[in-house]
């Protein structure tokens, strides 16, 4: 399979990833999706979630804190509010923002709604970050 | 004349200030190179974002999305102010309340509301009449992408609400390291690009390209106010460091001066000094 496909990632605060892949697997806002090289053009949102490449046989997880994703010419384009590479999230830290999360949440549950919903939202981010990390601790 | 005491000691004085000002300087270039990569790592997003947003834009209605609705009366305009939170960079400041002022003058008939980023602006601006909407002081030359969410929603939510009717924002331009412009840029409603009909692609949207530009435009005038941010900081840093220069230069030259009066008054001293020696051994005779 000579075709690979063209993966940019940005965030607004820095150029992640710009390499040549043979697979990628998004969390689409209504699912996760695969794209191989000879994709349709295609333009979705995605949601708080894991990305996965793949590059010669070798899968690579990323962070993905919502953003959108663009698919044209073999040329992926994904725009994320913030992302981070796997290899570069911290375990330990990881897990001490979750329990730190776990605990906000907590607070929350008995003061409105608004927060209640932030702070989720804000586990649900740690949550994933630590996820991504434990795949590379092997 | 002045005594020789007073002068050495002003001399003193000056070359501790030029330390302070070359001190000053060199943090601000290293800041400034800092925030240079900040910029160089905005662009691929920018490129990026701008494209998306021009390639929905094109298959969808201004009515979906309020942001991209014109408002047939503006009488509210609201304006996004970036400064510095710190003087002593010249007059990149000054420049931008200038700028403000004479887009206040130019819009005598619609009412002006302030949204401030950056405390000089802000101080400048808080004891006179305007209204001031919302103020930004606490990032101080740090910005994270957060802050620009935070600024943007403010805004976005003003402008749906019909608080304000249009949204611009003035900054500095970072044109290089010794030159930025205030500019004027609008921010609301958005404009999109005219793509050409041989650029559009036909996307396979998910979901409706509808639903996309409602989560896309915000996150695009995010962006916008996020790098006109950047920028600034950028210009704030190299106007300090050109400040400094300037000022370390200005400095040398006032030490030299007060080196070759310092000078004088000690050579007339010792004539003065010689000149009794001889009129004493004088009378002597």
């Amino acid at each position: 399979m000579a075709e690979k496909l063209k993966l940019e990632l940005v965030s607004p605060e820095r150029q992640l990833l710009s390499i040549e892949v043979d697979e990628v697997v998004a969390p689409g806002v209504e699912g996760d999706f695969g794209v191989l090289p000879g994709h349709t053009p295609f333009l979705t949102a995605l949601r708080v979630g894991e990305l996965v490449y793949k590059q010669n046989g070798v899968e690579d997880y990323v962070a993905i804190d919502r953003g959108f994703f663009e698919v044209v010419d073999d040329r992926v384009t994904v725009l994320a509010e913030s992302a981070e590479l796997g290899r570069e999230i911290d375990l330990e830290e990881a897990i001490r923002r979750k329990l730190e999360a776990e605990k906000a949440l907590e607070a929350a549950r008995h003061e409105d709604e608004m927060k209640f919903r932030k702070v989720e939202a804000e586990l649900r981010r740690e949550l994933l970050r630590v996820s991504v990390a434990e795949r590379y601790r092997k | 004349m002045a005594g020789m005491r007073d002068i050495k000691r002003k001399i003193k004085s000056v070359k501790n200030t030029q330390k302070i000002t070359k001190a000053m300087k060199m943090v601000s270039a290293a800041k400034m190179r800092k925030a240079q990569d900040a910029m160089a790592a905005a662009r691929p997003y920018a490129y990026n974002i701008r494209n998306v947003v021009n390639n929905i834009g094109a298959r969808v209605s201004e009515e979906v999305h309020p942001f991209l609705q014109k408002k047939e009366e503006v009488n509210n305009i609201g304006l996004v102010v970036i400064t510095s939170d710190r003087g002593l960079c010249g007059g990149f400041n000054a420049n931008i309340i200038k700028k403000v002022l004479a887009f206040v003058r130019e819009n005598p008939s619609k009412k002006i509301k302030f949204y401030f980023v950056g405390r000089k602006g802000y101080d400048f601006f808080r004891k006179r009449e305007y209204e001031i909407l919302k103020k930004y002081i606490t990032f101080g030359g740090k910005v994270r992408y957060d802050d620009a969410i935070e600024i943007g929603k403010a805004v976005g939510d003003d402008f749906v609400n019909g608080v304000v009717d249009e949204v611009y924002t003035i900054y500095n331009e970072f044109k290089s390291v010794a030159y930025q412009v205030p500019k004027v840029e609008k921010l609301l409603p958005l404009s999109l690009e005219e793509t050409e009909s041989e650029n559009t692609i036909d996307y396979l949207y998910e979901p409706s390209p509808e639903s996309l530009i409602k989560e896309i435009l915000p996150r695009y005038l995010n962006f916008s106010i996020f790098s006109a941010i950047l920028e600034s900081i950028a210009g704030e840093h190299g106007a300090r460091m050109a400040a400094m220069d300037n000022a370390t230069r200005n400095a040398g030259e006032l030490i030299k001066k007060l080196e070759i009066t310092y000078n004088k008054a000690r050579q007339a001293a010792i004539t003065k000094e010689i000149l009794d020696i001889v009129n004493g051994a004088e009378a002597l005779k």
